[in-house]
Protein backbone atom coordinates (compact mmCIF):
# COMPACT_ATOMS: atom_id res chain seq x y z
CA UNK A 1 0.00 0.00 0.00
CA UNK A 2 2.98 2.30 0.41
CA UNK A 3 3.53 2.34 -3.00
CA UNK A 4 -0.31 3.68 -3.53
CA UNK A 5 -1.31 7.51 -4.48
CA UNK A 6 -1.94 9.00 -0.93
CA UNK A 7 -5.64 10.19 -2.25
CA UNK A 8 -6.96 7.11 -2.83
CA UNK A 9 -7.60 6.81 1.13
CA UNK A 10 -8.75 10.07 1.18
CA UNK A 11 -11.44 9.07 -1.71
CA UNK A 12 -12.56 6.08 0.06
CA UNK A 13 -13.83 8.25 2.40
CA UNK A 14 -15.44 10.44 0.19
CA UNK A 15 -17.37 7.43 -1.20
CA UNK A 16 -18.25 6.35 2.16
CA UNK A 17 -19.71 10.12 2.82
CA UNK A 18 -21.44 10.05 -0.05
CA UNK A 19 -20.29 13.06 -2.11
CA UNK A 20 -17.92 11.57 -3.92
CA UNK A 21 -17.23 13.00 -7.89
CA UNK A 22 -17.45 10.71 -10.71
CA UNK A 23 -13.98 11.30 -11.27
CA UNK A 24 -12.81 10.36 -8.47
CA UNK A 25 -14.72 7.61 -8.36
CA UNK A 26 -13.38 6.12 -11.22
CA UNK A 27 -9.70 6.15 -10.13
CA UNK A 28 -10.71 4.84 -7.26
CA UNK A 29 -12.43 2.10 -8.29
CA UNK A 30 -9.78 1.62 -11.29
CA UNK A 31 -7.11 1.47 -8.32
CA UNK A 32 -9.19 -0.74 -6.21
CA UNK A 33 -9.30 -3.33 -9.14
CA UNK A 34 -5.26 -3.83 -9.47
CA UNK A 35 -4.59 -3.24 -5.79
CA UNK A 36 -5.76 -5.92 -2.83
CA UNK A 37 -4.47 -4.40 0.11
CA UNK A 38 -6.41 -0.85 -0.99
CA UNK A 39 -9.20 -3.22 -1.80
CA UNK A 40 -9.14 -5.24 1.80
CA UNK A 41 -8.50 -1.02 3.65
CA UNK A 42 -11.88 -0.29 2.25
CA UNK A 43 -13.75 -3.67 3.04
CA UNK A 44 -12.41 -3.11 6.76
CA UNK A 45 -13.78 0.16 6.56
CA UNK A 46 -17.06 -1.08 5.18
CA UNK A 47 -17.31 -3.51 7.91
CA UNK A 48 -16.72 -1.02 10.80
CA UNK A 49 -19.45 1.27 9.62
CA UNK A 50 -21.45 -1.66 9.29
CA UNK A 51 -19.78 -2.77 12.74
CA UNK A 52 -21.16 0.57 14.43
CA UNK A 53 -24.59 0.26 12.59
CA UNK A 54 -25.47 -2.91 14.20
CA UNK A 55 -25.75 -0.64 17.45
CA UNK A 56 -28.81 -1.47 19.10
CA UNK A 57 -31.66 1.37 19.91
CA UNK A 58 -31.36 2.36 23.53
CA UNK A 59 -34.17 3.76 24.76
CA UNK A 60 -34.95 5.74 27.81
CA UNK A 61 -35.53 4.11 31.44
CA UNK A 62 -39.26 4.29 31.73
CA UNK A 63 -39.96 7.27 34.84
CA UNK A 64 -37.42 9.27 32.45
CA UNK A 65 -39.96 12.00 31.61
CA UNK A 66 -41.71 12.12 34.87
CA UNK A 67 -37.81 12.74 36.72
CA UNK A 68 -37.25 15.50 33.95
CA UNK A 69 -40.10 17.36 34.92
CA UNK A 70 -38.89 16.83 38.67
CA UNK A 71 -35.86 18.54 38.57
CA UNK A 72 -37.06 21.82 36.57
CA UNK A 73 -36.82 24.75 38.40
CA UNK A 74 -40.42 25.96 40.03
CA UNK A 75 -40.16 29.06 38.29
CA UNK A 76 -43.55 30.32 38.52
CA UNK A 77 -43.66 31.19 41.97
CA UNK A 78 -40.87 33.70 41.84
CA UNK A 79 -42.13 34.79 38.35
CA UNK A 80 -45.45 35.23 40.33
CA UNK A 81 -43.82 37.63 43.26
CA UNK A 82 -41.75 39.43 40.32
CA UNK A 83 -44.02 40.24 38.20
CA UNK A 84 -46.36 41.82 41.66
CA UNK A 85 -42.91 43.94 42.21
CA UNK A 86 -43.07 45.47 39.04
CA UNK A 87 -46.90 45.54 38.46
CA UNK A 88 -47.02 47.82 41.74
CA UNK A 89 -43.82 50.16 41.84
CA UNK A 90 -45.39 53.03 44.25
CA UNK A 91 -46.44 50.51 46.97
CA UNK A 92 -42.86 48.89 47.17
CA UNK A 93 -41.53 52.81 47.18
CA UNK A 94 -44.08 53.35 49.81
CA UNK A 95 -42.94 50.10 52.15
CA UNK A 96 -39.32 51.34 51.27
CA UNK A 97 -39.91 54.77 52.66
CA UNK A 98 -42.24 53.65 56.07
CA UNK A 99 -39.49 51.03 56.86
CA UNK A 100 -36.54 53.69 56.63
CA UNK A 101 -39.04 56.42 58.41
CA UNK A 102 -40.08 54.40 61.20
CA UNK A 103 -36.41 52.91 61.72
CA UNK A 104 -35.83 56.97 62.19
CA UNK A 105 -38.58 57.41 64.40
CA UNK A 106 -37.47 54.53 66.73
CA UNK A 107 -34.28 55.48 67.24
CA UNK A 108 -35.14 58.78 68.32
CA UNK A 109 -37.76 57.49 70.89
CA UNK A 110 -37.06 58.35 74.22
CA UNK A 111 -34.81 56.41 76.45
CA UNK A 112 -35.08 56.14 80.47
CA UNK A 113 -32.49 59.73 80.33
CA UNK A 114 -33.87 62.88 81.73
CA UNK A 115 -33.22 65.69 79.94
CA UNK A 116 -35.02 68.89 79.39
CA UNK A 117 -34.73 72.04 77.27
CA UNK A 118 -31.93 74.33 78.25
CA UNK A 119 -33.63 77.45 79.37
CA UNK A 120 -31.66 80.44 81.19
CA UNK A 121 -34.35 80.86 84.56
CA UNK A 122 -35.19 76.77 84.87
CA UNK A 123 -34.53 75.34 87.80
CA UNK A 124 -33.63 71.70 87.88
CA UNK A 125 -34.84 69.50 91.03
CA UNK A 126 -34.12 65.81 90.76
CA UNK A 127 -36.39 64.70 87.54
CA UNK A 128 -38.17 67.91 87.86
CA UNK A 129 -38.17 71.07 86.24
CA UNK A 130 -39.18 74.02 87.65
CA UNK A 131 -40.25 77.22 86.34
CA UNK A 132 -40.30 79.63 89.51
CA UNK A 133 -42.87 81.86 90.04
CA UNK A 134 -42.23 85.53 89.08
CA UNK A 135 -40.03 84.60 86.29
CA UNK A 136 -40.84 84.34 82.73
CA UNK A 137 -39.12 81.88 80.18
CA UNK A 138 -38.60 82.90 76.50
CA UNK A 139 -38.88 79.96 74.51
CA UNK A 140 -40.36 76.10 74.16
CA UNK A 141 -39.28 73.45 76.81
CA UNK A 142 -39.28 69.99 76.40
CA UNK A 143 -39.25 67.66 79.00
CA UNK A 144 -37.94 64.08 78.59
CA UNK A 145 -38.52 61.26 81.22
CA UNK A 146 -39.38 63.88 84.22
CA UNK A 147 -42.11 65.98 85.41
CA UNK A 148 -42.67 70.07 84.83
CA UNK A 149 -44.03 72.33 87.62
CA UNK A 150 -44.80 76.12 85.82
CA UNK A 151 -45.25 78.62 88.54
CA UNK A 152 -43.97 81.54 86.81
CA UNK A 153 -44.86 82.10 82.52
CA UNK A 154 -43.90 80.48 79.54
CA UNK A 155 -43.85 82.28 76.67
CA UNK A 156 -43.85 79.19 73.98
CA UNK A 157 -44.68 75.92 73.95
CA UNK A 158 -44.68 73.14 76.49
CA UNK A 159 -44.34 69.50 76.45
CA UNK A 160 -43.70 66.40 78.34
CA UNK A 161 -42.51 62.83 77.20
CA UNK A 162 -42.96 60.05 79.41
CA UNK A 163 -43.86 62.55 82.88
CA UNK A 164 -46.43 64.92 84.16
CA UNK A 165 -47.49 68.67 83.80
CA UNK A 166 -48.26 70.20 86.90
CA UNK A 167 -49.40 73.53 87.00
CA UNK A 168 -51.12 75.64 89.21
CA UNK A 169 -51.64 79.55 88.41
CA UNK A 170 -49.22 78.81 85.26
CA UNK A 171 -49.29 81.00 82.15
CA UNK A 172 -48.31 79.21 79.04
CA UNK A 173 -48.59 81.67 75.68
CA UNK A 174 -48.04 77.77 73.25
CA UNK A 175 -49.21 74.50 73.88
CA UNK A 176 -48.67 72.10 76.28
CA UNK A 177 -48.56 68.21 74.94
CA UNK A 178 -47.88 65.07 77.41
CA UNK A 179 -46.55 62.19 75.50
CA UNK A 180 -46.66 58.58 76.86
CA UNK A 181 -47.12 56.19 74.84
CA UNK A 182 -45.29 54.78 71.65
CA UNK A 183 -47.70 55.83 68.88
CA UNK A 184 -48.07 59.35 70.44
CA UNK A 185 -44.54 59.58 70.31
CA UNK A 186 -44.71 58.51 66.49
CA UNK A 187 -46.93 61.13 65.65
CA UNK A 188 -45.40 64.04 67.52
CA UNK A 189 -42.06 63.55 65.80
CA UNK A 190 -44.34 63.07 62.36
CA UNK A 191 -45.36 66.55 63.21
CA UNK A 192 -42.33 68.13 64.60
CA UNK A 193 -41.02 66.95 61.05
CA UNK A 194 -43.84 68.66 59.03
CA UNK A 195 -43.19 71.82 61.25
CA UNK A 196 -39.86 71.46 60.60
CA UNK A 197 -40.60 70.98 56.81
CA UNK A 198 -42.84 74.00 56.55
CA UNK A 199 -40.92 76.30 58.25
CA UNK A 200 -38.23 76.02 55.54
CA UNK A 201 -40.63 77.94 53.52
CA UNK A 202 -41.45 80.76 56.05
CA UNK B 1 -43.62 17.07 14.84
CA UNK B 2 -41.50 19.70 14.01
CA UNK B 3 -45.23 22.18 14.36
CA UNK B 4 -46.32 20.48 17.54
CA UNK B 5 -42.84 21.28 19.20
CA UNK B 6 -42.85 24.66 18.08
CA UNK B 7 -46.07 24.91 19.65
CA UNK B 8 -45.39 23.47 22.94
CA UNK B 9 -42.66 25.97 23.40
CA UNK B 10 -44.87 28.64 22.45
CA UNK B 11 -47.13 27.35 25.45
CA UNK B 12 -44.03 26.51 27.76
CA UNK B 13 -42.69 30.15 27.11
CA UNK B 14 -45.89 31.51 28.84
CA UNK B 15 -45.67 29.76 31.77
CA UNK B 16 -47.31 26.24 30.81
CA UNK B 17 -44.32 24.54 32.28
CA UNK B 18 -46.29 20.90 31.54
CA UNK B 19 -46.17 21.79 28.08
CA UNK B 20 -42.72 20.91 28.39
CA UNK B 21 -43.34 16.83 29.24
CA UNK B 22 -44.50 16.55 25.44
CA UNK B 23 -41.56 18.01 24.75
CA UNK B 24 -39.60 15.84 26.52
CA UNK B 25 -41.32 12.22 25.49
CA UNK B 26 -40.97 13.42 21.59
CA UNK B 27 -37.26 13.70 22.48
CA UNK B 28 -36.09 11.90 25.56
CA UNK B 29 -34.84 8.40 23.70
CA UNK B 30 -32.92 9.88 21.28
CA UNK B 31 -31.08 12.36 23.69
CA UNK B 32 -30.84 9.12 26.35
CA UNK B 33 -29.15 7.29 23.38
CA UNK B 34 -26.91 9.91 22.24
CA UNK B 35 -25.93 10.38 25.89
CA UNK B 36 -25.42 6.40 26.65
CA UNK B 37 -22.95 6.33 23.59
CA UNK B 38 -21.16 9.02 24.56
CA UNK B 39 -20.60 7.89 28.39
CA UNK B 40 -21.29 4.62 27.92
CA UNK B 41 -22.83 4.44 31.41
CA UNK B 42 -26.36 4.53 31.90
CA UNK B 43 -26.69 6.46 35.43
CA UNK B 44 -24.14 8.90 33.53
CA UNK B 45 -26.37 9.19 30.46
CA UNK B 46 -29.47 9.68 32.50
CA UNK B 47 -28.24 11.92 34.62
CA UNK B 48 -26.70 14.17 31.71
CA UNK B 49 -29.97 13.59 29.56
CA UNK B 50 -31.79 15.08 32.36
CA UNK B 51 -29.64 17.89 33.01
CA UNK B 52 -29.67 18.52 28.89
CA UNK B 53 -33.63 18.51 28.97
CA UNK B 54 -33.48 20.88 32.08
CA UNK B 55 -31.08 23.61 30.50
CA UNK B 56 -32.94 23.38 27.47
CA UNK B 57 -35.86 24.39 29.49
CA UNK B 58 -33.92 27.45 31.62
CA UNK B 59 -32.59 28.64 28.49
CA UNK B 60 -35.74 27.99 26.12
CA UNK B 61 -35.86 31.96 25.73
CA UNK B 62 -32.55 31.62 23.75
CA UNK B 63 -33.92 29.12 21.26
CA UNK B 64 -34.26 30.22 17.41
CA UNK B 65 -37.56 28.73 16.47
CA UNK B 66 -36.56 29.73 12.91
CA UNK B 67 -34.30 26.63 13.40
CA UNK B 68 -34.83 22.77 13.83
CA UNK B 69 -35.41 22.09 17.79
CA UNK B 70 -33.18 18.48 18.14
CA UNK B 71 -30.13 20.53 16.54
CA UNK B 72 -30.17 22.65 19.49
CA UNK B 73 -31.03 20.32 22.14
CA UNK B 74 -28.47 17.74 20.90
CA UNK B 75 -26.07 20.59 20.94
CA UNK B 76 -26.96 21.11 24.72
CA UNK B 77 -26.28 17.36 25.14
CA UNK B 78 -23.08 16.78 23.42
CA UNK B 79 -21.48 19.76 25.14
CA UNK B 80 -22.46 18.05 28.64
CA UNK B 81 -21.33 14.83 27.55
CA UNK B 82 -18.34 16.12 26.34
CA UNK B 83 -17.72 18.40 29.42
CA UNK B 84 -18.12 15.08 31.53
CA UNK B 85 -15.67 12.91 29.60
CA UNK B 86 -13.04 15.74 30.47
CA UNK B 87 -13.89 16.08 34.28
CA UNK B 88 -14.36 12.04 34.59
CA UNK B 89 -12.59 10.59 37.19
CA UNK B 90 -11.02 7.28 36.55
CA UNK B 91 -12.72 5.83 39.48
CA UNK B 92 -16.18 7.32 39.33
CA UNK B 93 -18.89 4.65 39.83
CA UNK B 94 -16.72 2.19 39.57
CA UNK B 95 -18.07 0.11 42.05
CA UNK B 96 -21.59 1.65 41.74
CA UNK B 97 -22.85 -0.66 38.74
CA UNK B 98 -20.83 -3.79 38.49
CA UNK B 99 -23.84 -5.70 39.40
CA UNK B 100 -25.74 -3.86 36.72
CA UNK B 101 -28.85 -5.21 35.00
CA UNK B 102 -26.77 -6.17 31.24
CA UNK B 103 -22.90 -5.87 31.94
CA UNK B 104 -23.04 -3.15 29.61
CA UNK B 105 -21.39 -0.99 32.92
CA UNK B 106 -18.67 -3.26 33.54
CA UNK B 107 -17.07 -3.03 30.76
CA UNK B 108 -17.77 0.53 29.70
CA UNK B 109 -16.05 1.73 33.14
CA UNK B 110 -12.95 -0.24 32.56
CA UNK B 111 -12.97 0.80 28.78
CA UNK B 112 -12.71 4.16 30.06
CA UNK B 113 -9.00 4.10 31.53
CA UNK B 114 -7.72 0.56 30.58
CA UNK B 115 -7.86 -1.18 27.83
CA UNK B 116 -9.29 -5.32 28.21
CA UNK B 117 -6.94 -8.31 27.04
CA UNK B 118 -7.85 -9.45 23.98
CA UNK B 119 -9.50 -13.05 25.37
CA UNK B 120 -11.73 -10.70 27.24
CA UNK B 121 -13.05 -8.91 24.18
CA UNK B 122 -13.18 -11.86 21.98
CA UNK B 123 -15.82 -12.92 24.40
CA UNK B 124 -18.31 -10.15 24.49
CA UNK B 125 -21.17 -10.14 23.21
CA UNK B 126 -21.76 -7.73 19.71
CA UNK B 127 -23.57 -5.38 21.63
CA UNK B 128 -21.05 -5.04 24.44
CA UNK B 129 -18.32 -4.73 22.12
CA UNK B 130 -19.73 -2.29 19.92
CA UNK B 131 -19.86 0.08 23.38
CA UNK B 132 -16.67 -0.56 24.41
CA UNK B 133 -14.98 0.11 21.04
CA UNK B 134 -17.36 3.17 20.91
CA UNK B 135 -15.68 4.42 23.95
CA UNK B 136 -12.38 3.79 23.26
CA UNK B 137 -12.38 6.47 20.38
CA UNK B 138 -10.86 10.02 21.35
CA UNK B 139 -13.91 11.79 22.32
CA UNK B 140 -13.91 14.34 19.78
CA UNK B 141 -13.85 11.31 16.82
CA UNK B 142 -16.55 9.56 19.65
CA UNK B 143 -18.99 12.51 19.12
CA UNK B 144 -19.21 12.68 14.98
CA UNK B 145 -19.25 8.84 15.00
CA UNK B 146 -22.17 8.32 17.22
CA UNK B 147 -24.17 11.56 15.57
CA UNK B 148 -23.40 10.17 11.76
CA UNK B 149 -23.72 6.29 12.57
CA UNK B 150 -26.15 5.89 15.83
CA UNK B 151 -28.13 8.36 15.64
CA UNK B 152 -27.90 9.14 11.26
CA UNK B 153 -27.75 12.65 11.04
CA UNK B 154 -26.61 14.29 8.07
CA UNK B 155 -23.43 16.25 8.23
CA UNK B 156 -24.62 19.38 8.09
CA UNK B 157 -26.57 18.94 10.87
CA UNK B 158 -23.66 17.36 12.92
CA UNK B 159 -21.63 20.45 12.00
CA UNK B 160 -24.54 22.41 13.29
CA UNK B 161 -24.52 20.70 16.21
CA UNK B 162 -21.39 20.56 16.89
CA UNK B 163 -20.95 24.21 16.04
CA UNK B 164 -17.91 23.42 13.44
CA UNK B 165 -17.52 23.59 10.21
CA UNK B 166 -18.96 20.85 7.56
CA UNK B 167 -14.80 20.23 6.44
CA UNK B 168 -13.94 19.95 10.11
CA UNK B 169 -16.73 17.09 10.75
CA UNK B 170 -15.91 15.18 7.65
CA UNK B 171 -11.74 15.06 8.47
CA UNK B 172 -13.13 13.55 12.30
CA UNK B 173 -15.66 10.92 10.56
CA UNK B 174 -12.28 10.36 8.72
CA UNK B 175 -10.61 9.88 10.99
CA UNK B 176 -12.65 8.16 13.23
CA UNK B 177 -13.55 5.39 11.02
CA UNK B 178 -10.00 5.10 10.23
CA UNK B 179 -9.43 4.53 14.40
CA UNK B 180 -12.08 2.56 14.35
CA UNK B 181 -11.10 0.07 11.76
CA UNK B 182 -7.49 0.02 13.48
CA UNK B 183 -9.43 -1.08 16.82
CA UNK B 184 -11.13 -4.12 14.90
CA UNK B 185 -8.13 -5.26 12.82
CA UNK B 186 -5.30 -5.19 15.29
CA UNK B 187 -6.90 -8.24 17.34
Amino acid sequence: MSTCPQNIVDYMHEYLDGDISRDHEQQLKKHLQACSDCQQHMHQLSDTIAFVKSAAHITAPPNFEEQVMKRLPKAKQRLGVQKWLRRHPIIVAAAVFLFFMSATLLSNYPNDEFSVTKQPNLVVDGQTVIVPEGEVVKGDIVVKNGDIVIEGEVDGNVTVINGQYMASTAVVTGQIEEIDETFEWLWYEMKEMANDFMSLFE
Amino acid sequence: MDALVNKRIKQVLKGDQNAFSDVVTLYQHKLYQICFRMLGNKQEAEDIAQEAFVRAYINLHSYDQKRKFSTWLYRIATNLCIDRIRKKKPDFYLDAEVAGTDGLDMYSHIAATDQLPEDAVEQMELQDRIQYEISRLPDKYRSVIVLKYIEELPLQEISEILDMPLGTVKTRIHRGREALRKQLNNL
